[in-house]
C-alpha cells in the first residue's frame, strides 16, 4: 500500500502561480478589444516578474524533493529558472514590437508562451521520468503551435509541420529509452534509478540500450548533429518572434534535462554516455560552423551557429566533473542571453513586409545607426568568443574543464572549429561597418525595445568584463 | 504463456515499423501522423509489459499520461495540417521543400 504524504506546496509556488495566471490571461484576453491588447502583455510580464520573485525567495535553501519524488527544488533549479525568467522577459518584450507591426498581436501568443515557460519550469524541477516527459511535452506542444502562429504564412506552416513531426520522433525516442531504463531498474524516480544502476543488479545491456535512445532523444531536442536537420528550417520559417523564443529560453531547459537525465540519473553509465556525447559534440561543432559559412539568410546562419554552440555546451557535460557542469551552465545561460539579443536586433531592423533576415540587409548598419551596429558587433563577437565579451569566458571555462580531464585533443578540435566559425561572425561585422548601406530607412522601435536591446548588449559586454559573479553562482548551484 | 521478451519484441517491431513509415513515406502527411501515434503505442506496450512483470504500477500510470499527451499531440498535429493544407493546397511530403540551405 502506498502511503500518501501531503506534498510541500511551498516548493511549487512559482509553477502554481504561473499556471493560475496563464489561465486568467487566457480567459481575460477574450474580453479585450485589439486596442487594449497591451493589458495582456503587461499581465504576462507581471506574471514572469512575480514568478521570479517567488523563485528568488527559494534562493539558497536546501534541496527539497516533494510531490512523492516527482518534483525537486535545488540550487540548480532555482538558478536556471531565474535565468530563464530574465530571458522570457526579453522574449515577450522584443516580440511585442514584431507582432504589433504585423497585426499579429493576439492573446494566444502570450498564453502559449506562458504555457511553454511552465513546461520549462517543470522540466528544470523534474525528479522523475514522468515529470521530465510532461514538462518537455508542455513546452514542445506550445512551440509547435507558436511556429504556426502566423497562419497565413506558407513557410511558417511548413516549418511547423516539420518541427511537429521531428519533435514527435524525438519524444518517441526519449520515451522508448525511458521504458527500457524503467524495465531494467523497476522505477521511474531519478535517484532510485541512480541507486539501482550503482548497485549493479540491473541488466547492463538493457540499460545501455535505453541510454542510446535517451541520447538520441536529447540530441534531437538540443539540435546536435546528426539530429539537427529540423533546426535551420524551423529558425528560417517561423516568425522571428517565435524563432527568438525557440533559440533562447528552451536551451536552458534542455540543459537542465541533460543534467537530470544523464548526470543525476546515470552517473553509473558515465563512460558510455561520455563516448556518445563526444561524437555528437565533435560533429556539431564541425558541421555547424562549416555549413553556417554558406548561409545567406541570417536566421539560418544563427541556426547553424546554435548547432555549433550546442557542441560546446556538450563539451562541458563530457568533462563530467563539477567544473565542467558549471562551465556548461554558464555557457548555456550566457548563450541564451546573446542569442536573445541577436534576434532582438533582427526584430528591430525588420518592419511590416520586410523581415531583415538576409545578410545583405545589414550592409552599412553602422552608417544608419551606429549604436545598434555596435550592439550587434558585441553580440557577434560574443558568439565568436572574442574577449572581452562573455562568449570568450564561456568558451575558455568549458575548454579548461575538458583539458583538466585529459581530453586535450577535444579542446584542440573545438578551438579549430570555432576559429572557422569566427569567419561568419566577423563577415557580419564587415557587412555592418565596411559596406555601403542599400536601405536608408530609419530604424524604428519603441522606447522599451530600444532600451532593452541596449541593455542586452551591455549585459553581454558587462558579463564579459566581470564574469566572476555569474560563474560563482553556477559553481554554487552545483555544489 | 507469453514471456516478457515476446512483448518487448512486439514493441520493438511496432517501433521499427513506425520509424520506417516516417522515413520511407514520401506521399502523405497524414501517414506521418499515424506513424507517430504508432510509435507512442509501441512505447506503451513496453511500459505495460514491464509494469506487469515487475509488479510495479508506475509504468501503467505513465501509459495513461502518454495516451493523454498523444491525444493532445494529435490535435495539434491535425491543426497544423489544416493550416498547411489551406496555405499550400497539398499535403504531399515531397512538396514540403520551399526552404533550402
Amino acid at each position: 500500500m502506498i502511503n500518501f504524504t501531503m506534498p510541500d506546496f511551498t516548493q511549487a509556488y512559482p509553477e502554481m502561480f504561473v499556471l493560475a495566471m496563464t489561465c486568467v490571461i487566457l480567459i481575460l484576453d477574450q474580453f479585450l478589444s485589439d486596442a487594449r491588447r497591451s493589458i495582456t502583455y503587461y499581465l504576462t510580464q507581471l506574471t514572469v516578474i512575480v514568478a521570479a520573485v517567488l523563485t528568488f525567495n527559494q534562493f539558497g535553501t536546501d534541496t527539497v524533493v516533494t510531490f512523492s519524488g516527482m518534483f525537486v527544488n535545488d540550487s540548480m533549479s532555482v538558478l536556471l529558472k531565474l535565468a530563464m525568467y530574465v530571458v522570457m522577459i526579453g522574449i515577450f518584450l522584443y516580440s511585442r514590437a514584431y507582432l504589433t507591426k504585423r497585426g499579429l498581436l493576439k492573446g494566444e501568443y502570450y498564453a502559449l508562451g506562458l504555457f511553454g515557460m511552465m513546461g520549462m519550469m517543470v522540466m528544470i524541477s523534474a525528479h522523475n521520468f514522468l515529470t521530465i516527459y510532461l514538462g518537455l511535452e508542455l513546452l514542445s506542444l506550445s512551440m509547435y503551435a507558436l511556429v504556426a502562429y502566423d497562419r497565413d504564412s506558407m513557410v511558417a506552416s511548413e516549418s511547423a509541420m516539420k518541427y511537429f513531426v521531428l519533435g514527435a520522433i524525438a519524444s518517441g525516442m526519449l520515451l522508448y529509452g525511458m521504458s527500457m531504463l524503467y524495465g531494467a531498474n523497476g522505477t521511474l524516480d531519478i535517484s532510485a534509478i541512480n541507486d539501482s544502476i550503482n548497485s549493479g543488479t540491473a541488466s547492463k545491456q538493457i540499460q545501455a540500450f535505453g541510454l542510446v535512445f535517451i541520447i538520441v532523444g536529447l540530441a534531437f531536442k538540443l539540435g546536435a548533429v546528426p539530429f539537427h536537420m529540423w533546426l535551420p528550417d524551423i529558425y528560417h520559417g517561423s516568425p522571428t518572434s517565435v524563432t527568438l523564443y525557440i533559440a533562447s529560453a528552451p536551451k536552458i531547459a534542455a540543459f537542465a534535462m541533460v543534467m537530470r537525465l544523464l548526470v543525476e540519473t546515470m552517473p553509473g553509465l558515465q563512460s558510455d554516455w561520455q563516448t556518445m556525447l563526444i561524437m555528437l559534440a565533435v560533429l556539431s561543432m564541425a558541421i555547424g560552423n562549416v555549413i553556417a559559412i554558406a548561409q545567406t539568410n541570417l536566421k539560418r546562419m544563427l541556426a547553424y551557429s546554435t548547432i555549433s554552440h550546442v557542441g560546446f555546451i556538450l563539451l562541458g557535460i563530457i568533462a563530467a566533473d563539477k567544473a565542467g557542469y558549471s562551465a556548461a551552465m554558464f555557457y548555456t545561460i550566457t548563450y541564451a542571453i546573446t542569442s536573445l539579443g541577436a534576434f532582438g536586433v533582427i526584430i528591430l531592423m525588420s518592419r511590416n513586409g520586410f523581415e531583415a533576415d538576409q545578410l545583405d540587409d545589414y550592409k552599412g548598419l553602422n552608417q544608419r545607426n551606429p549604436w545598434y551596429a555596435f550592439v550587434m558587433l558585441i553580440l557577434m563577437f560574443s558568439m565568436a568568443g572574442v574577449p572581452p565579451t562573455v562568449g570568450f569566458f564561456a568558451k575558455l571555462w568549458v575548454l579548461e574543464a575538458v583539458i583538466n580531464n585529459d581530453m586535450t585533443w577535444l579542446a584542440i578540435v573545438a578551438v579549430f572549429f570555432s576559429v572557422i566559425g569566427a569567419f561568419y561572425y566577423i563577415r557580419m561585422v564587415k557587412l555592418m561597418y565596411f559596406d555601403a548601406p542599400e536601405d536608408e530607412q530609419v530604424l524604428e522601435g519603441s522606447a522599451d525595445m530600444r532600451l532593452a536591446l541596449s541593455l542586452n548588449g551591455i549585459v553581454v559586454l558587462g558579463l564579459g568584463l566581470f564574469p566572476g559573479s555569474l560563474m560563482a553562482l553556477c559553481v554554487a548551484a552545483l555544489a | 504463456m507469453l514471456l516478457l521478451t515476446d512483448y518487448l519484441i512486439l514493441g520493438a517491431i511496432l517501433f521499427c515499423i513506425s520509424i520506417a513509415g516516417i522515413f520511407l513515406n514520401r506521399k502523405n502527411v497524414i501517414i506521418l501522423l499515424m506513424c507517430i501515434e504508432l510509435m507512442l503505442l509501441a512505447v506503451n506496450i513496453n511500459f505495460i509489459a514491464f509494469s506487469h512483470f515487475l509488479n510495479d504500477i508506475a509504468g501503467q500510470v505513465f501509459v495513461f499520461f502518454i495516451l493523454t499527451v498523444a491525444a493532445a499531440e494529435a490535435a495539434i498535429g491535425l491543426a497544423i495540417l489544416v493550416v498547411l493544407f489551406r496555405n499550400r493546397s497539398t499535403i504531399n511530403v515531397e512538396e514540403l521543400d520551399t526552404m533550402k540551405g
